[in-house]
Order: C-alpha cells, then structure tokens, then sequence
C-alpha cells in the first residue's frame, strides 16, 4: 500500500535510486574519514529536505534553522547526560517536541512577514537561540561545548561507522519518501501554491496561514531530529555547530542543490559536505567559498543543480516532481 | 431567497472613499455585471466581496449570513469563488496542478494520510487529476493539460483561472475583467463559457469594460461612478438611464466611435 503504485512513478523510482545509492557508497569508502564525511552528509541532507519544503515549495526564507538543530542537540545532550540519564528515544523525542513547540509559537508572527522581514526575523530568532545555548554554561557547557552520551536504542548502543551509516541512510530515504509523498498531496500543492501566489491560494481556499505555520514546524521538527542523532554520533557539541553559519550552510545547501526538489535538497547537502573536506588547504577561507557558491547559483543556476540538470536533460519536466 | 445582499458598503483607504454608500442585492442563478469607469470601485468591490479587503462600513450577507470580516479562504469554503483582474496564475506549476489547488477544499487535507499516503489518498488524487481535466476540456483547454502554466499564452491563462475557480464549486463566480486583453474571437469564447457557467446553475458576477460582452450577456447590469451607484436593472433599463449615459455609456459610445473610425 504505500510505497503503492509502479515503479515508472517518479516518486517509487526516484526512491529506489536513492536507496541504490546509498546501499552502494558504503562499500566504496576507503576508510573512517570517508565515512565520517558520509554520515555528515546525510544528516545534512536529512535537515535540507525539510528546510527545502519551506524555502523551496512554500516559498519562506529561514536563516534560523540551525536553532531548532541545536535544540535538538543539546536537548539530547543534556536530557541523556549522566545528571539525568534519559532515555536517549525520549530525549530525541523531546528535543523535536520542544523545537516543534518553539516553531508553532513564533511562526504565526514570524510568517506574517515577507522577504526581507522574514529572512531577519529568523535570523534573529537563530540568534537568540544560539545565545541561549552560549549563556547557560550550567546546562549546555557555554562556548566550550558539551559531550553526549552514546545513542542507546532498546538496550542496543549504535556503534561504528557501519552501524551508524545504515541508520542515518534509513532515516533519510524516510525523511524523502514522507516529503515526496507530502509534495504529491493537497496540503503540497496549498504550499507551491503559496509560493506561486498567496492572493490566489487564499481565495483557492488555502488557509495560507495554516500551512506555512504547519511546514515551519515540520521543517523544525527534521531538523531538530537530526539534530539530535548528529549530537549522538559526533558525541560532541558546540554553539558553533549550531549557531549563524550553520543556517547559511544549508540554506546554501538547498539553493545550490535546487529550491522545490526534495532530491536536490539531498545532493546539495552531500555536495557542501564533502567540498569542505577536500578543500582542508583552505579552511580559513570555508566561509568565503560558500558565499562564493551561494552567490554563483544564484547568479548562474537560479533553479539550483538537480533541476537544471534535469531541465537539461529532458526538455523540459516539471520541477514540483524532482 | 437572495444570493448575496450588500447593505451601505464602503469602504475608505487613506481619507479615498473607493466604495461609499453602496446597497443592492444578487439573485441566484442569474449573470450579475457591474460596469463604471476606471476608479468607479470594481475590483474595490469585489475585494470587499471577497474578503480580500475589510469593509470600512456596512454588512455584505453571502446566502443569509453575514460575511464582513472573513478571510478569503473561508469565504471560499462558504461557496464563494474569483478571477483576478491581473492574471493570480500558480507560474511553478502545470495547468492541471493550477486547477487542482482550486479543489483544495473538496480534497483531504489531513497531514497524516498525506505523509503516509493512506486513505484512499492515492485513489483521489487520481479522481481529482480526472476532474481537473474535465474541467480543462470545459473551458476548451484540453491541449494544456500538462504545460506548466509559465509556457501558456495569456489567453489560455485567462481560462484557466476561470478553470480553477470553478473548480471550488462554487455558488457565486466572481469574474474581474475575463476579457481584459484578449481579441474578438477569444472574447467570443469568453462569452461562450461564462453563458454554459451560468447554465450549470453558477451565480456570476462579473467586472468587465467591454460592453459588448456585458449588454449582450447580462441578467443585470449595476453601474458605478466614483464608488456609488449611479444605476442598475436590465441592459436595456441601463442604455436608456440618463444619468449612465451623460457619465459612463455616452462616454464610452463616443469612444468606440472614434475606435471604429481608425
């Protein structure tokens, strides 16, 4: 019933070839920092799928989403701490809970704005967070960071590169198939409608309002999610992981990849993953390179990779489906 | 029973009264034109209407329930449905997916059966899809059906707005400016589909400047000038009413006349 339908759709095939993918990398890395770099990526990709169904289809700019990804890290990392030694499924729980929470309340008044406004607004809001997280040294560590326990599911502690590849792989090819069946709906075509014209959806019947606040805390949620394993695995966490830069990185991430396409969203991540990595030589300069990047897209490929290439590819199809 | 009843509606935008004053009722199933010079407040109206804009002053009854103050969204739940004047097309999607947004209200809406795809989600997106091209070959856009919208010429956008409308079910059809644009013949089709609309039981009203089409269609004609009512009834009522023609009609004749001449 529900991977329903054949396989020529593009939502089962596009699946299979991610599933494909990610079966075959693995076996082809040639050592832990390969696979480190891998795990990374995919929990990046896992964040950018969300953030893409409210940048890309609905249209709302955040530059605060790594807030809602340190929510979820350091509710992990200090609800699994030896101090009160929660269950890392129901930390993980309530770090999207509280990221999802934070999100309903500040999006009606923040999604009320537009373009510029709204960039600010979640700038801000990041910001906040971010200085939150710094200033509660009795909780969060401050500036120093924190360490994370293990992540122990069910009495089993997820170990390895292996085992953590596997698990990350899953929970992104499930974060894909819920967004491509989600674009593939009624509430997907009220949010690319919003994108298109908010006048228009409104009198289509589209509670606008509604179904931004809904994107935004669902985009939140993913993101704290990942947030959460992301603390687990690295084991380690500081503001910076989760502050200013982070949201630009993957808002860049999502725009180089391709607004309004949920597998643009995954090679986007994967691509501004692994980059920094090969470019070690010039970190001191990581910054400048995404801005670089970011302004080149926007410049050269407004519609971002996967779309272009696509468009290049066969004519012309449709970007909602991608 | 009355469709829509405006009672004394204005409506004020920086000391500008764009609608001052206005009253008059709407019966079902009937074509419902209002005419008036550039500025006289149409699409002010039908803003209102609408719920596109508040009122600054008196009550609109939308089927004996009053509607001032409304989102447009629930007034389209409450059978209420437009067309732009200029041209609210979704420009990042197909036309079929354009008509499919006008469905929004007669669709599951539910996050869960959306995310997971249970339900019967699968089958009604496909009965949907099927109805929405019913819709295009209705308003003579079955060559469209998988374009996306930004590759359709204006024409074909025109309808397709009227496509997606309708496919709110509505009860009132409020149409700004259908033939705003478009050439003889494509304006005689406009005139074509806005007739079989109103025979599938569709109250229309509709704001449109070539008289043509408005003396040629209309059940009832309401005539504005600087945001009141300088008249209405029939076409012929509204041609032989002094005050429309030494303010609007003459105007416009002599207009066309000196158009002709070119």
């Amino acid at each position: 019933m529900t991977m329903g339908g054949s396989l020529n759709t593009p939502r089962t095939g596009g699946l299979l070839l991610l599933g494909l993918v990610l079966v075959a990398v693995p076996w082809l890395l040639p050592n832990s920092f390969y696979f480190d770099v891998a795990i990374r990526a995919l929990l990046n990709a896992m964040v950018c799928v969300g953030l893409n169904l409210l940048i890309g289809y609905a249209g709302q700019i955040s530059l605060g989403h790594a807030g809602f990804l340190g929510i979820g890290a350091y509710a992990t990392a200090i609800l699994v701490s030896d101090d009160f030694g929660w269950p890392p499924a129901l930390a993980l729980a309530a770090g999207g809970l509280a990221a999802a929470a934070l999100a309903f309340v500040v999006a009606r008044p923040i999604l009320r704005l537009k373009g510029h406004y709204l960039a600010m607004a979640t700038l801000g809001l990041g910001i906040i967070i971010s200085i939150v997280i710094n200033t509660e040294e009795e909780f969060t560590g401050g500036p120093d960071g924190i360490m994370v326990n293990p992540l122990n599911l069910f009495g089993f502690t997820v170990d390895g590169e292996w085992t953590w590849y596997w698990l990350v792989a899953v929970a992104l090819v499930v974060s894909v198939w819920l967004a491509l069946n989600l674009i593939e709906s009624p509430i997907g075509r009220a949010l690319r409608a919003i994108h298109g014209s908010e006048v228009a959806a409104e009198v289509a019947g589209v509670d606008t309002t509604r179904f931004k606040v809904l994107i935004f805390v669902m985009s939140a949620l993913l993101a704290a999610i990942a947030g959460s394993l992301g603390a687990h695995y690295g084991a380690f966490i500081t503001p910076a992981d989760v502050g200013f830069f982070r949201s630009i990185e993957l808002v860049t991430m999502v725009v180089l990849g391709g607004m309004a396409s949920v597998y643009g969203a995954v090679v986007g991540a994967v691509i501004l993953t692994v980059l920094p990595q090969l470019l070690t030589g010039f970190q001191d300069y990581e910054h400048m390179v995404f801005g670089a990047i970011l302004m080149l897209t926007m410049i050269f490929m407004p519609r971002g990779l996967v779309p272009s290439l696509i468009g290049a590819f066969s004519g012309r199809r449709e970007e909602g489906r991608t | 029973m009355t469709l829509l009843v405006v009672d004394d509606l204005a409506k004020e935008f920086g000391g500008i009264h764009a609608v001052e004053g206005l009253s008059f009722t709407i019966n079902p199933g009937t074509i419902h034109s209002i005419i008036g010079p550039n500025g006289a407040g149409k699409t002010t109206l039908f803003n209102l209407i609408t719920g596109v804009y508040t009122p600054s002053r008196g009550s609109i009854l939308f089927e004996d329930n009053p509607i001032n103050g409304l989102a447009p969204f629930d007034l389209a739940a409450r059978g209420m449905s437009r067309t732009f004047q200029n041209l609210q097309i979704f420009f990042n999607m197909t036309a079929l997916e354009n008509i499919m947004v006008g469905m929004h209200l007669t669709l599951d809406r539910r996050l869960l059966p959306a995310l997971f795809r249970f339900a019967g989600m699968e089958r009604r997106e496909r009965e949907a899809r099927e109805r929405a091209r019913e819709l295009m070959s209705f308003v003579g856009l079955e060559a469209y059906a998988d374009a996306r919208a930004d590759a359709m010429p204006y024409g074909a956008l025109k309808r397709l707005e009227i496509a997606r409308a309708l496919a709110a079910e509505p009860r009132l059809l409020l149409l700004d400016e259908p033939a705003a644009g478009l050439n003889h013949s494509e304006t005689a089709e406009i005139d074509d589909l806005i007739r079989r609309i109103a025979e599938t039981g569709v109250t229309v009203m509709l704001v449109e400047h070539d008289m043509r089409l408005v003396m040629g269609i209309s059940d009832h004609i309401l005539v504005l000038d600087n945001g009141r009512k300088l008249g209405e009834g029939s076409a012929a009522e509204v041609r032989a009413n002094p005050e429309v023609i030494t303010a609007y009609l003459g105007a416009q004749r002599r207009g066309e006349e000196a158009h002709h001449e070119h």
